[in-house]
């Protein structure tokens, strides 16, 4: 099989067009900003996708033709992940005629005190004007969950978001178009567009080899299937939220990297009468969207889940992959019954996500296998679903425990139930005793106890730096009391949120 | 405002804001490098205790890109960090203390290349047994400092004799500093051996002194240089000299330029943290609560070396009174030595630590009593001319606390509030709120007296404008602008005319750290002095160049009017005098008068004065889960005259948010093997933007002048508001409480993240249904 390939990667900065050769496909895009172009605006804090000082703003066109903006992390995104894209970094902003209203925003309000995290936030600041008109005090934190401040409380920074609005429109429309969109008159979204149309143009698979590393990133599901057969070692990439780290933190060599970011089928999310499937490339800021539309109970999960620059990156099927024991997707999708669709060569597979975890960090996966899709199935009437997950902080955390519940009546008695839990084996994991405690039973408070007690047999969760085993085991016999509480007619309010607007 | 001024007072932007919001502001990993520049990594110690049996550095000598390895036995002449002790090397020798210790360094062609070359050693430890638990190093008296006690009167009698007797213990976490810049150094080789280094530090000199110490140069030889750190928070106080020093080894190792940024993970297994605590406590009061004795057994952990954990127990004791008279006390605190990384100054300076205790008895005594813990913190507050003398014997003179507190009460409508809060919990079982209000009073100034001095350097230029320079490094709270500020205020010029430039070793010499809050105090005071130096040389030369009187010549607002025949630009100023060959550069020097301290019997006027403040918080709690939401706070903070309101209400705010990570969310955790396990963001969660209080009313104090003669009668802002959130603690205490309808005290330990609250809830039941049995 032979395929249209390139060597050369080709993206928009400034509004110039870059190609670049000869680059290690694990090279960063923060390392590549500052060490090559020395564009010190964007800074490293933590070298892991956790701390937002080195957020810069991709572009590039979604599936109705329009330009998409998104915040993302540069620590941890490689290079050739730019290829298609217009990349814009705090240096993009400022123009001839002076600051971005942000950045005026941001100075008026004195939100900036060591400036370090500063051009993360002007960068995150920069998605959200390009994507929301008038955001809410929520947008705006869940705009900015990914960005920490050590230094101003950020009250000063939330007011720049929330102001930076009325700059631009005080401005003479003539003004606007140079102010409000970075450069120059010419550089306006519709310069963008032709921009991105014209990278779109390089059909062929980008195909790097860099003395001995190499990066595939094929444009079809069978042209994957063809390298993970030729490669069965090689590391398959989507967003890089944790492939990354490896890199950053553990200096970890990446020999041969498939990357999925170009496949368009894989970028899709579909709907069938019997399920919702979402592919391989989608990430997970729009995968949540989707699943929230057709489970609205997985609304927390999906602002508490990391924050927006690694949901925008980050795929939800890389969630699954990854397979981690405190994954945040895992539980829910257990809960709902979804399916993993796995792929090799032209063999496809379908298998029940909790029977894809097999052990500690072991997955039920071939060589050369890849998950194309996870299938949820659709939502049924009498479908009772609870999601929560439980952390230190609220926003961009790890579970210490994350728990879902679905649970369906009939004639008074528990007539199907699921329980899946996160952060309490080594693997994400049904409750199956306490699913039995509770299966055609009344759902009474005598119920409850004895299903409290079946979580302990079903369960012996470990003691680390987020919660020590007897917190977790009783958070989660105290989640089942709050499922209880919300699905047994109790009055009384037993959620933060409905009280803490 | 006490007169009219033009620039100070006023909410400038901080000189840098415009380069922050466009990234152009300049940290020292944006420093252009210089050809063949090296780049540094550590090798950290893997046993919390062992000895070194040998190292065996082969691998990562032969390693790609590796240009030099060194280990103690590289360095010329002092291995020793720390100031006066001397007890804590730069590279390990013979025995490694903490997992993190530095063992040696390399220098690489690059970053990845240092970092994958320090994996390859191969070290042999005799592992021996480590202790990180302040208590078991108590019982052994492993202590870094010898133990300290401050005494007044018959504490333990008074105690006995008094109505009601409580007794209890709690412990405090420790702190991470987590500024976004990491430490960083880059050093560059000069001629005849001189060593010019960029180091992210509160406190050059210091850096200075071990750079010297490490090369056996003379102070002379080494330059350092800081014009901007992205945070500092205590945490580059004593601790940047570590990496500035591996930096400079390798630099004179090889000759070569070598940078060293740590990565974030080795930065926070390497670097000392806030101290944590283990409080005993014992108090005796009457029937409304007035405190008639207490005792107090503060154990800190100090980790495997003193840094600068001495002041640091002694601020904890100086500040175990709060905003109470303590009648009869006894304070004693213990400086553990244990196997972790050694604590160092963080914001507060172990004020935070001394103040929760006295803030827990004093909630203890009002459930005891069932009264609102308010009604018990006003009748214990410092009288105004007598019940004024703190435990150290310094006179409380200008107390504000009860009507600041008073204030607040009222703009806050804590009672009302609090009865809503009470009857809502009646309501709900599975939400709690609580409520709570906690007074701060901070003593500002260094307490060894000696540091507590500053110079200026201020130079005029031809075309009239000029270069400020002084001791202060700027950390981002604002300092660079204050002084600014007050040189433009002196001279009558705009600020935009003042280019403050980077602190260097070689334009100020032996400063003392930015630090204790003191930063625009002491610097402030200085450069104002070099500017009236510069000034009343002005106005001489004036008189006598136009014939007039030195009262003719008057500068305001950017003019100089020359009696009312002629005006003059500062500009134009400025050229005339330097055509007229006067000098146009002037230091300035200030000590901060009135204080004295004897550390043998810890008592004196160790402080100037005194900062105080008061915040209302208010919180959710799911008592489900343990987890919580901050829903209100309003805060009343004293800042005197303001030199920018703007950038101070910046402190406040941002110094009570990362209280409340300290008290909530911050949990640093030791693994059984003795090793920090919360080294990074993904572990280690520091406020993030949704903990923010819904509603955050932040208030100056009105028409307050520091009483005492202060740069514009302003006062220190950096630490006091972090002090500020521990209401966020007690409101959280309070919630719990509502349980057991507030008759029995909850055993709260700090942080209190979702499971240390639903810990002190689960006991609170059990104890509950043990005394209902």
């Amino acid at each position: 099989m032979s395929f249209h390939t390139r060597n050369t990667i080709y993206f928009y900065l400034h509004g110039k067009r870059i190609a670049l050769r000869d680059v290690s496909p694990s090279l960063t895009v923060l390392n590549y900003l500052r060490d090559e172009l020395h564009r010190t605006g964007t800074k490293e804090g933590c070298a892991e996708g956790d701390c937002g000082a080195c957020t810069v703003v991709v572009a590039d066109l979604n599936q109705q033709g329009c330009i998409q903006y998104r915040a993302i992390n540069a620590c941890i995104h490689f290079v050739p992940l730019l290829d298609g894209k217009i990349l814009f970094t705090v240096e993009s902003l400022k123009t001839n005629h002076g600051l971005h209203p942000i950045q005026q925003a941001m100075l008026d309000c004195h939100a900036s005190q060591c400036g370090f995290c500063t051009p993360g936030f002007v960068m995150s600041l920069f998605g959200l004007y390009k994507t929301a008109d008038k955001p809410t005090h929520e947008q705006l934190c869940h705009a900015l969950s990914g960005n920490l401040c050590r230094c101003t409380g950020y009250r000063p920074i939330i007011d720049a978001g929330q102001r930076m609005y009325d700059y631009a429109q005080a401005l003479a429309p003539e003004q606007q178009s140079a102010l409000t969109h970075p450069y120059s008159a010419q550089e306006t979204p519709s310069a963008w567009l032709s921009q991105l149309h014209e990278l779109a143009a390089h059909t062929e698979s980008l195909v790097i080899h860099h003395q001995q590393q190499a990066f595939l990133a094929p444009r079809s599901i069978s042209e994957l299937s063809h390298y993970l057969l030729a490669y069965p070692n090689a590391y398959l990439l989507a967003g890089g939220t944790d492939i990354g780290l490896w890199v950053t933190k553990r200096q970890q060599h990446l020999n041969t990297i498939i990357y999925l970011g170009q496949v368009a089928e894989l970028d899709q999310i579909s709907q069938t009468d019997e399920y919702l499937e979402i592919a391989a490339a989608v990430n997970l800021e729009r995968a949540y969207q989707a699943l929230v539309q057709h489970f609205p109970e997985l609304q927390d999960l999906h602002w508490r889940f990391a924050s927006l620059p690694i949901r925008n990156a980050g795929t939800l099927v890389g969630n699954i992959a990854n397979g981690s024991p405190i994954g945040d997707s895992m539980p829910a999708l257990i809960v709902l019954g979804a399916r993993v669709l796995l792929r090799r060569g032209n063999t496809q597979r379908e298998l029940a996500l909790e029977d894809f975890y097999l052990a500690y960090q072991q997955k039920d996966l071939q060589p050369s296998e890849f998950v194309q899709a996870v299938r949820i199935p659709l939502r049924t009437s009498t479908q009772i679903l609870r999601v929560w997950k439980i952390s230190k902080r609220f926003e961009q955390d790890i579970s210490a425990v994350c728990a879902a519940f679905c649970m369906e009546y009939q004639e008074g008695k528990i007539h199907t139930i699921r329980i899946a839990f996160g952060g309490m084996a080594a693997t994400p994991k049904r409750a199956t005793h306490t699913e039995q405690a509770l299966l055609q039973q009344n759902w009474s408070l005598a119920t409850l106890e004895k299903a409290q007690a079946a979580l302990a047999q079903d369960f012996k969760p470990l003691s680390d730096m987020r919660a020590s085993a007897d917190y977790r085991l009783h958070v989660a016999q105290q989640l089942l009391h709050k499922f209880y509480l919300q699905t047994s007619g109790s009055s009384f309010v037993s959620e933060l949120g409905d009280l803490h607007d | 405002m006490t007169e009219d001024h033009w620039i100070v007072g006023k909410s400038l932007a901080q000189d840098s804001a415009h380069l922050h919001v466009t990234g152009e502001a300049r940290y020292i990993d944006d420093i252009p490098v210089v050809q063949g520049t090296l780049y540094a990594a550590l090798g950290l110690s893997e046993h919390a205790h062992a000895y070194l049996r040998h190292i065996d550095l082969s691998e990562v000598s032969r390693a790609e890109g590796v240009f030099a390895v060194v280990t103690a036995a590289d360095i010329p002449s002092e291995n020793h960090l720390g100031g006066a002790l001397k007890d804590e090397p730069i590279l390990a020798v013979e025995k490694v203390e903490y997992i993190g210790q530095p063992i040696f360094a390399v220098a690489a062609s690059s970053v990845e290349a240092a970092r994958r070359a320090v994996r390859l050693a191969k070290i042999d430890y005799e592992i021996l047994p480590h202790n990180l638990d302040i208590r078991r190093a108590v019982a052994a008296e492993q202590f870094v400092l010898p133990t300290k006690r401050l005494q007044r009167g018959h504490a333990q009698q008074a105690i006995q004799e008094a109505p009601h007797q409580l007794s209890g213990q709690f412990s405090l976490g420790g702190q991470e500093h987590f500024y976004l810049e990491g430490q960083i150094a880059f050093a560059l080789p000069k001629e005849d051996g001189d060593f010019h280094i960029h180091s992210s530090t509160q406190h050059p000199h210091h850096v200075q002194e071990i750079i010297a110490s490490m090369l056996g140069r003379e102070l002379k030889d080494i330059e350092i240089e800081c014009r901007r750190m992205g945070g500092g928070f205590g945490g580059k106080e004593s601790q940047a000299s570590l990496f500035a020093c591996i930096a400079t080894l390798l630099a004179y190792k090889t000759q070569r330029a070598v940078k060293y940024r740590v990565d974030r993970d080795d930065d926070i297994l390497i670097s000392g943290k806030r101290h944590c605590y283990d409080i005993r406590w014992q108090v005796g009061f009457d029937e409304h609560g007035s405190i008639l004795g207490v005792v107090l057994d503060y154990a800190s952990r100090c980790g495997i070396s003193a840094d600068l954990s001495g002041p640091v127990n002694d601020r904890t004791m100086f500040h175990a009174d709060n905003a109470y008279y303590l009648d009869q006390v006894d304070i004693i605190s213990y400086r553990c030595k244990t196997n972790s990384q050694s604590n160092t100054a963080f914001r507060g300076f172990g004020g935070p630590q001394g103040m929760m205790a006295i803030e827990y008895i004093v909630e203890e005594i009002a459930r005891y009593l069932k009264k609102d813990a308010l009604s018990v913190r006003r009748i214990n507050f410092y009288g105004q001319d007598e019940r004024n003398l703190t435990p150290y014997g310094m006179r409380v003179e200008d107390n504000i606390i009860p009507e600041l507190t008073d204030t607040l009460v009222q703009s806050s409508s804590y009672l009302e509030r609090r009865q809503l809060i009470e009857a809502f919990n009646q309501t709900n079982p599975y939400l709690k709120k609580g409520i709570a209000l906690t007074p701060v009073k901070f003593g500002i100034s260094f307490t060894a007296t000696h540091l507590n001095q500053a110079g200026a350097l201020i130079h005029i230029y031809n075309d009239g404008t000029v270069q400020l320079n002084h001791g202060g490094t700027e950390m981002g709270q604002g300092l660079l602008t204050k002084v600014a500020q007050v040189v433009a205020e002196t001279l009558q010029i705009n600020p935009s005319h003042i280019r403050c430039t980077a602190s260097t070793t070689e334009k100020v010499p032996n400063a003392s750290a930015t630090a204790a809050s003191s930063g625009s105090d002491i610097n402030g005071m200085a450069a104002q002095q070099a500017a009236e130096v510069l000034r009343a040389r002005l106005i001489e030369f004036l008189a006598k160049h136009f014939e007039v009187s030195p009262e003719q010549i008057q500068f305001k607002t950017g003019q100089v009017f020359i009696s009312d025949k002629k005006t003059l630009s500062f500009a134009e100023v400025a050229h005339l005098a330097w055509f007229n060959r006067v000098s146009l550069s002037a230091t300035g020097f200030y000590k901060t008068p009135k204080i004295h301290y004897d550390p043998k019997t810890m008592s004196g006027r160790p402080f100037f004065y005194f900062a105080y403040g008061a915040a209302v918080a208010e919180v959710l709690v799911d008592v489900l889960t343990g987890e919580y939401k901050v829903t209100q706070v309003d805060i009343l903070h004293d800042v005197g005259d303001s030199l920018n309101p703007a950038l101070d209400i910046g402190q406040i705010e941002g110094g009570f948010v990362q209280g409340m990570g300290w008290l909530t969310t911050e949990e640093l955790w030791w693994n059984q093997a003795g090793k920090l396990m919360t080294h990074a963001p993904s572990t280690y969660k520091i406020p993030s933007i949704g903990d923010l209080p819904r509603k955050f009313n932040v208030r100056l104090v009105d028409k307050k002048p520091n009483r005492e003669a202060t740069i514009y009668r302003s006062k220190a802002v950096g630490e006091p508001p972090l002090m500020l959130a521990m209401s966020v603690f007690f409101a959280l205490k309070h919630a719990i409480e509502s349980i057991a309808d507030y008759q029995i005290s909850s055993q709260l330990n700090a942080p209190a993240t979702p499971e240390s609250i639903l810990t002190a809830i689960q006991t609170l039941r059990s104890f509950q249904s043990t005394t209902a049995a």
